[in-house]
Order: structure tokens, then C-alpha cells, then sequence
């Protein structure tokens, strides 16, 4: 009965969807309050449904209801009960239910915190997402249905792919999720904002914190995966281009430029129709990943069978978004306007570089994610793009956007001038000038990659820590007292942004130094064997057999020395999951705030010795948490007080109505 | 300067920047594509030497050998028409399988044996990667054809696999 209620929910609530986003949008254009204020409750009334919905398959999962097909396809009653609850949406037609899930509490949260924005405006904004989930609510009933029945029903499940059996993988998906769907949030505001012809600082001042927190979500999912593949794969690589990386990653490029737009957008009414074509780029780009990755068409790591018909229904509607709302815009954009007047030298023409930069980067991983899609499927012939491609690419289209990162934010709005910017950041750029020659020669061996990366990284450091002073100084000159009592003073907002890009710095830092300097070995050992890696040595001890819920397997204790005192003991492991007969690789990781050791068993050969692969790199846990900390900036921004103050203003305006309606 | 002339120059910048962009862009396209290529297809000389692509089919039953160093692997691919000797040195993926399908990507060496420089083998039992399954399929149309067209007696017209 539960999987039928849940069935039932969806259902019920495509209906709500569908009179949400007609009385809403039909309420916003003939001035219907009445119409329009169906909007915010259907919203609610809608996430309340799929949150029913979804519950019931993971009641489902939890309770071992192998006669729901899916739950037979992708669980099994050994496996752990966080692994059967995260494989509600390890499947397929689960990840969709999760995607729904996320883009009706997106709709609610809407329909929550937007009480400044005008009613038909916010009609408008809950109208055109209720016709997105209209769309993904049709093709899970029509092609992925998650509560479709098994009769006879499995005496037990086939288990959740073994891959995905891990705590990253537990996250990573909601995580990424919430910043694909968290888009349709902006490209709702977009298109309401074509509808209505009104777009002004106010509407920018809105849709920030939306496009913000949506891209902090996805730059966590991004971080997260890439840390997965890392540790779980057993390559030791943190990116490989993969088509299905690239899909998160296109809309993570296009929302960094929205973000940035937008914020020229508020602060000074520029970039308009710019920053509505890249919202709707961006959610389309977000669109055209959940296709990549849903309709079986590509050879990555994440090509599980799946079915190609499903690819179609993703398409046809991919096709119909992008079109209806790239048609809307050459209609409307006109009435938009194009935004103020800017010099050649300003803070706004860096943005527009850093804009441009940011989407030709999304294009090109576009056209190599793509292009051997379309030759496949013209019959032309099968190719691959790899790795060498997006790198050749990525590095000289990015670092004029991070040299740009450094003078952006301390040019003046509307006009700057050169020589000005020169004299002020003239230290910050012998600082990097000084450590790009020197910090190279400090981890032994000096090369042109590895000082230009550290020019990049100490460039966009030392040229934030120009700008935070001259701002302190500023405060101090004009209204006295000490530089240092104006360090609370400035606004979150700020703060938000140094933060973030410091964080791009550290990233480039992890990202430089693991590919200047990392080793990597492949060597056959025998307990007793020992093999010498960057200062380390690992000597292998033994092998023990272990057993673990639902997997048999053995595992290697390895001894980390350096100079000759022990400094710690790894496991790594080779399991054998009983239910799909799949062997998988875990490597064990030694992870230090400087350096990583890993080391992973690859096969068993003869005489009771492995081939065991060891890597040194160092810095490379720096990749991560410069996402951190790019995340961890978007989120000190979004609390900036202007946004509360927004919401402290509306509320005092609400009490004066209700205290008029008294 | 104008206002004019400053939006004019703003396009003229863009348009170069754009410019130089793509002429990167495509440049690193044209030279690190990696074509695909089945075994039939390489017998028949139709494989660049010295050139990265990429080699899908079968391995073989029983082919797989270890090397003495350990380390190097060395084992056949196979579209079931022809087949390729391949030599790598690492470790094998952990659904790298006998009698299963995979993808090599590497170099050709003059002696015709695949220097593989990447194995890949998919994550999920039951899936074939797409280039093996190409492969086994345009070999076994080509056999077709090849069967037809000495049926009809027109035998030396060999097997082409497209």
C-alpha cells in the first residue's frame, strides 16, 4: 500500500503543478489576485506531496519491500540501513523523485522568504517553476516510474551498485542536486522578469542569495564528487574531464559568471539582458547535465546501464525550455533594457572579462563533452576528447581571469584608470613575483607550470589583502578612529568575496603543486617488501582476510616510516560484495595538511605478493578546501545584512497593512 | 575619447579576445582528439602509427599474461574477426575481465602490438562500454558481408568492416 500512496502523491501533485503554473502565470498576466495568490499555497501543498512521495520510497528501501522493483533492482537486506536509505536515490528513477523533491522545497522556500517581492512577480516566479517539475513530474510517471511494482516480488534485492556504497556518495548527489535545481530559482526570476518587462536593482537584490546559495550547494557537490573519485576509484586522480564531471561542472562555470553579472546588476543597474541570458543559461546547461547523465548516452564512469528512451524525454523537454525561453527572450529582452554606461576601464569591464573568460570556458568544455556525441550519433564515427584537451584549453582561458581577480575588485565602478591601479597594486604584485621565483625552489625542483601557478595563487591573495586595506584605510581617513576598529564595519557581502576568491587561490595552490610534484609508483610487494616514496618509505606487513556486511575481501597493513620512525598504518583494502560478485578497490589514505600518501592493491600475483600502487602528492587536500572555501564565502555573502535588512523592511511594511487592515 | 569610439573599441577587444579564444579552443581540439578504431580495422592497416587512439572489443579467453616484471600485463582484444595484442603496464581495472569487453586507449607500435596507456572497463556488470560493443557489432556485419558476397561469388572482394 505505501509504494501505491507515494505513486499517488506524484500524481496528485503533477495535477498541483499544473494549476499552480496556470493560474499563476494566467493570474500574473490578466491582474487576477485571486488567481494569483493560488501560487504560494499550491507550492507548499506541492513539496508536501513529493516529500510523501519520496518518503514512501524510502520507507520502502528501509523496509526491504523487494516487491517495488526498484528497490529489488538497487538494494539488498544486508546492506547497511544508511545504504539502503541513501539508495532512494542511488537509481535512477529514485535520483529523479530526489530531483522533484529538491525543486518543489526550492518552490516552497520561494513562496516562503519572498514577501518584499511584488504578488504578481512571485506568481510569475512559482508559475514558470511549477511548469518546470510539470515536465519532470511527466517523465518520471511516463518513462521512470520509482514505485512500479515486481510480481512476483524478489526474495531479495540485487543490491546498490558497490561504487556507491560510501559516505561521499551518500551526499554527493542531494548536494549536487540542490545546485542544479537550485538555478531554476534564478531562470524563474529571469523569465518573470521578461514577462513583466521589469527588471531593476530590486529584482537583483532578490534573485542573489537564490543564485548564491544555489551555486555554494553546487560547488559542495562538485568538491564532493571529485573527492570521491579520488579515494573511491582508486586511480588517484581528483578530475578527469569525464563527461558527467563536465555536465556539473558547465553550470558551476556559467552560474560563477551569473553570480558576478548580478552583482553589477545590483550595484549599479549594468549588465542587464546579460544577466538574464546567463540565468537561462545556466539552468539549461543544468538541464543538459541531468540529460547527460540520465539518458545512458555517454562512456564515462557513470554510464550504468541505463535506458536510452528515457534520453529522448529529456531532450524533447531540454529542447522546449531552452527554445521557449530563448525565443521569450529575443521577444522581451528589448523592454529589459541594456543597463548603464561603463569606460573601458572599470570595475565593470573586468567583470565583463571575467564573464566572457568564465563562458567561453563553459563552451569549450561544451564542445568536447558534446561534439562526440553528435559524430556518434550521426553515424561519423566514434572519437573521445580527452584530458590533454580541456587542459590545454582551461589554463590559458583561466589565468587571465584570476590575473583579472586581483585588479576587479579595487578598479573604481563606471571608470578607473591604469596608471591609478598600478601604483596600488604594484606590491602585491612583486609579492607574487618574489614567491613565484622562490617557493618553487623550497619543495626542490623549480618549473615554468609550477611558478605561474604560484604567481596566480599569491597574486590573488596578496592583491585581496591590497584592497581590505585600502578599505580600512578609507573608513579611517574620512571618519577618524583607527583602521583596525573598521574591520566589523564593512559588510558581509565583502567579506563573502575575499573569502572566496582566497579560496580559488588555495585551489590553485593543491592543483599546481600535486601536478608539479607528485610520484607515483606501481610496484609488486610481498609482506616483508618496502618501497620508498617522496621522503616516506611503506613497508608491507602483512595481508588479512576481512568480512565485512554484505562484502568478503582482504586487506593489506602497510607501515608508514619516515626516517625510520613509524609515522602511521594504512589499510588499504580489495573487496569482493557478495550480491553482484563485484571486486572493488579501497584505497587507503594517509592525508596530511601538506602532503597525502595513498596507496591501493591492484591484483594478487604469485608467491602471496600484490601489485600495490603508492602515490605522493602533495597539497593536493588544498583542491578541496579551496572549494570549501569558495562554498564558505557564498555563504558569509548571503548573510550580508542588506539582505536582512530587505526582509526586516518587509516585515515592518506587512505589520503597517496588517495594522491598516485592522 | 567618445563614447562612440569607446564602444567600438570595447567590440573590437571583444571580438579579438573572442577570436584568439576560439583559435585556442579549436587549435587543442584538432590535436587531441582520439579516434576509435576495432581490431579489424587496425589488421587492416587503417590505424595511424605513432598516434594516441583508442582500440575496443572482447579479451580474449585465457590471453591475459602477466609480464616478468610484474607490473606489465599483456592480453588480446578481440572483435571477434580479428584481434590486437596489447601490452600495459599498471594496474588493470577492477571489472577487467577475461571474455569481457573493454577499451584501450594508447599507440600502435611498429611491431602491431597496442601500447596502452589507459584500460578501461565499466563499473556495472551487465554494461558493455559502447566502443566494444561497436566493434564486435561492425565485425560481425562485416562477416556478414563478407559471407554474403562469397556466397555470391565475389569471395576477393575481401571484408571491409564499413
Amino acid at each position: 500500500m505505501i509504494p501505491e500512496l507515494g505513486h499517488f502523491a506524484v500524481i496528485v501533485a503533477l495535477m498541483v503543478s499544473i494549476t499552480q503554473s496556470f493560474f499563476a502565470l494566467a493570474g500574473a498576466a490578466r491582474g487576477n489576485r485571486l488567481w494569483m495568490s493560488i501560487a504560494r499555497p499550491a507550492a507548499h501543498v506541492q513539496f508536501a506531496l513529493v516529500a510523501l512521495a519520496f518518503g514512501c520510497l524510502a520507507y520502502a528501501f528501509l523496509s526491504n519491500d523487494f516487491s517495488v522493483l526498484n528497490v529489488a533492482s538497487n538494494s539488498n537486506s544486508q546492506l547497511p540501513w544508511f545504504y539502503r536509505l541513501a539508495a532512494t536515490w542511488g537509481s535512477h528513477e529514485g535520483s529523479l523523485l530526489l530531483w522533484v523533491l529538491m525543486l518543489s522545497g526550492w518552490m516552497s522556500a520561494v513562496a516562503l522568504f519572498s514577501r518584499q517581492v511584488p504578488t504578481d512577480m512571485v506568481a510569475r516566479i512559482l508559475g514558470v517553476m511549477a511548469l518546470v517539475s510539470i515536465g519532470f513530474f511527466l517523465f518520471m510517471l511516463l518513462t521512470s516510474n520509482p514505485f512500479d511494482r515486481l510480481l512476483p516480488p524478489a526474495a531479495d534485492g540485487r543490491d546498490l551498485n558497490p561504487l556507491l556504497q560510501d559516505p561521499g556518495m551518500v551526499i554527493h548527489p542531494p548536494m549536487l542536486y540542490m545546485g542544479y535545481v537550485g538555478f531554476s530559482v534564478v531562470f524563474a526570476f529571469a523569465i518573470a522578469a521578461l514577462l513583466s518587462g521589469r527588471l531593476d536593482s530590486a529584482w537583483a537584490r532578490w534573485s542573489r542569495p537564490w543564485t548564491t546559495v544555489a551555486w555554494i550547494f553546487l560547488t559542495i557537490g562538485i568538491a564532493l564528487g571529485s573527492w570521491w573519485a579520488y579515494y573511491e576509484l582508486g586511480w588517484g586522480g581528483w578530475w578527469f574531464w569525464d563527461p558527467v564531471e563536465n555536465a556539473s561542472f558547465m553550470p558551476w562555470l556559467c552560474g560563477t559568471a551569473l553570480m558576478h553579472s548580478l552583482a553589477v546588476t545590483e550595484k549599479r543597474g549594468g549588465f542587464k539582458i546579460w544577466t538574464v541570458l546567463l540565468a537561462i543559461l545556466t539552468f539549461s546547461l543544468s538541464l543538459l547535465g541531468t540529460f547527460l547523465v540520465r539518458s545512458g548516452v555517454l562512456t564515462s564512469v557513470h554510464a550504468f546501464a541505463t535506458d536510452p528512451a528515457r534520453g529522448v524525454f529529456i531532450l524533447g523537454f531540454l529542447v522546449v525550455v531552452v527554445g521557449a525561453s530563448l525565443v521569450l527572450f529575443a521577444w522581451r529582452a528589448p523592454r529589459v533594457g541594456l543597463g548603464g554606461q561603463f569606460d573601458l576601464v572599470s570595475r565593470e569591464s573586468a567583470l565583463l572579462a571575467n564573464n566572457v573568460l568564465l563562458l567561453v570556458a563553459a563552451g569549450s568544455v561544451l564542445l568536447g563533452t558534446l561534439y562526440p556525441l553528435f559524430l556518434d550519433a550521426l553515424g561519423l564515427g566514434k572519437i573521445s576528447v580527452g584530458p590533454p584537451y580541456f587542459e590545454a584549453v582551461f589554463v590559458p582561458l583561466m589565468a587571465p581571469a584570476m590575473f583579472l581577480m586581483g585588479i576587479g575588485p579595487l578598479a573604481r565602478w563606471k571608470k578607473a584608470s591604469l596608471p591609478d591601479l598600478a601604483v596600488r597594486l604594484k606590491w602585491a604584485f612583486g609579492v607574487a613575483l618574489v614567491s613565484a621565483a622562490v617557493l618553487p625552489l623550497t619543495m626542490g625542483r623549480w618549473s615554468v607550470m609550477v611558478a605561474f601557478g604560484l604567481l596566480l595563487a599569491v597574486w590573488i591573495v596578496a592583491s585581496g589583502v591590497v584592497n581590505l586595506l585600502e578599505r580600512l584605510q578609507q573608513l579611517a581617513a574620512t571618519s577618524g578612529g583607527s583602521p583596525v576598529s573598521y574591520l566589523k564595519k564593512l559588510p558581509r557581502g565583502y567579506y563573502g568575496m575575499l573569502l572566496a576568491h582566497t579560496g580559488v587561490a588555495v585551489f590553485i595552490v593543491g592543483v599546481t603543486l600535486v601536478n608539479g610534484y607528485e610520484t607515483e609508483k606501481d610496484v609488486v610487494m610481498a609482506p616483508g617488501n618496502t618501497v620508498s616514496i617522496g621522503d616516506y618509505t611503506m613497508r608491507l606487513e602483512r595481508f588479512e582476510d576481512i568480512v565485512g556486511p554484505n562484502y568478503t575481501g582482504i586487506r593489506g597493513v602497510v607501515t608508514v616510516l619516515k626516517n625510520g620512525r613509524e609515522q602511521n598504518i594504512l589499510f588499504p583494502e580489495k573487496r569482493l560484495y557478495s550480491v553482484q560478485q563485484m571486486p572493488m578497490t579501497e584505497a587507503a589514505i594517509d592525508t596530511g595538511f601538506t602532503r597525502d600518501l595513498y596507496v591501493s592493491l591492484g591484483e594478487a600475483v604469485e608467491g602471496g605478493a600484490w601489485i600495490v600502487r603508492v602515490y605522493h602528492k602533495p597539497f593536493v587536500d588544498w583542491i578541496w578546501g579551496g572549494a570549501f572555501l569558495m562554498a564558505m564565502g557564498g555563504l558569509v555573502a548571503v548573510s550580508d545584512r542588506r539582505y536582512r535588512l530587505a526582509r526586516a523592511a518587509r516585515r515592518q511594511s506587512a505589520d503597517a497593512k496588517a495594522t491598516v487592515a485592522a | 575619447m567618445k563614447s562612440r569610439h569607446k564602444r567600438l573599441a570595447m567590440i573590437a577587444g571583444g571580438i579579438a579576445a573572442l577570436g584568439i579564444a576560439s583559435a585556442l579552443v579549436l587549435n587543442a581540439f584538432r590535436s587531441n582528439l582520439v579516434f576509435f578504431f576495432t581490431p579489424s580495422e587496425i589488421v587492416a592497416n587503417e590505424a595511424p602509427v605513432g598516434r594516441s587512439f583508442r582500440v575496443g572489443g572482447m579479451v580474449v579467453d585465457g590471453s591475459v599474461k602477466r609480464q616478468p616484471d610484474g607490473v606489465s600485463v599483456r592480453f588480446v582484444v578481440t572483435d571477434t574477426a580479428q584481434s590486437i595484442p596489447v601490452v600495459y603496464s599498471g594496474i588493470l581495472p577492477d571489472l577487467f575481465r577475461e571474455g569481457k569487453g573493454v577499451v584501450a586507449q594508447g599507440k600502435l607500435g611498429q611491431d602491431g602490438v597496442f601500447q596502452a596507456e589507459q584500460v578501461l572497463a565499466k563499473h556495472d556488470e551487465n554494461y558493455m562500454p559502447p566502443e566494444a560493443a561497436e566493434a564486435v557489432e561492425r565485425a560481425n556485419k562485416a562477416m556478414r558481408e563478407a559471407h554474403r558476397s562469397a556466397v555470391s561469388g565475389s569471395a576477393e572482394q575481401g571484408a571491409r568492416s564499413e
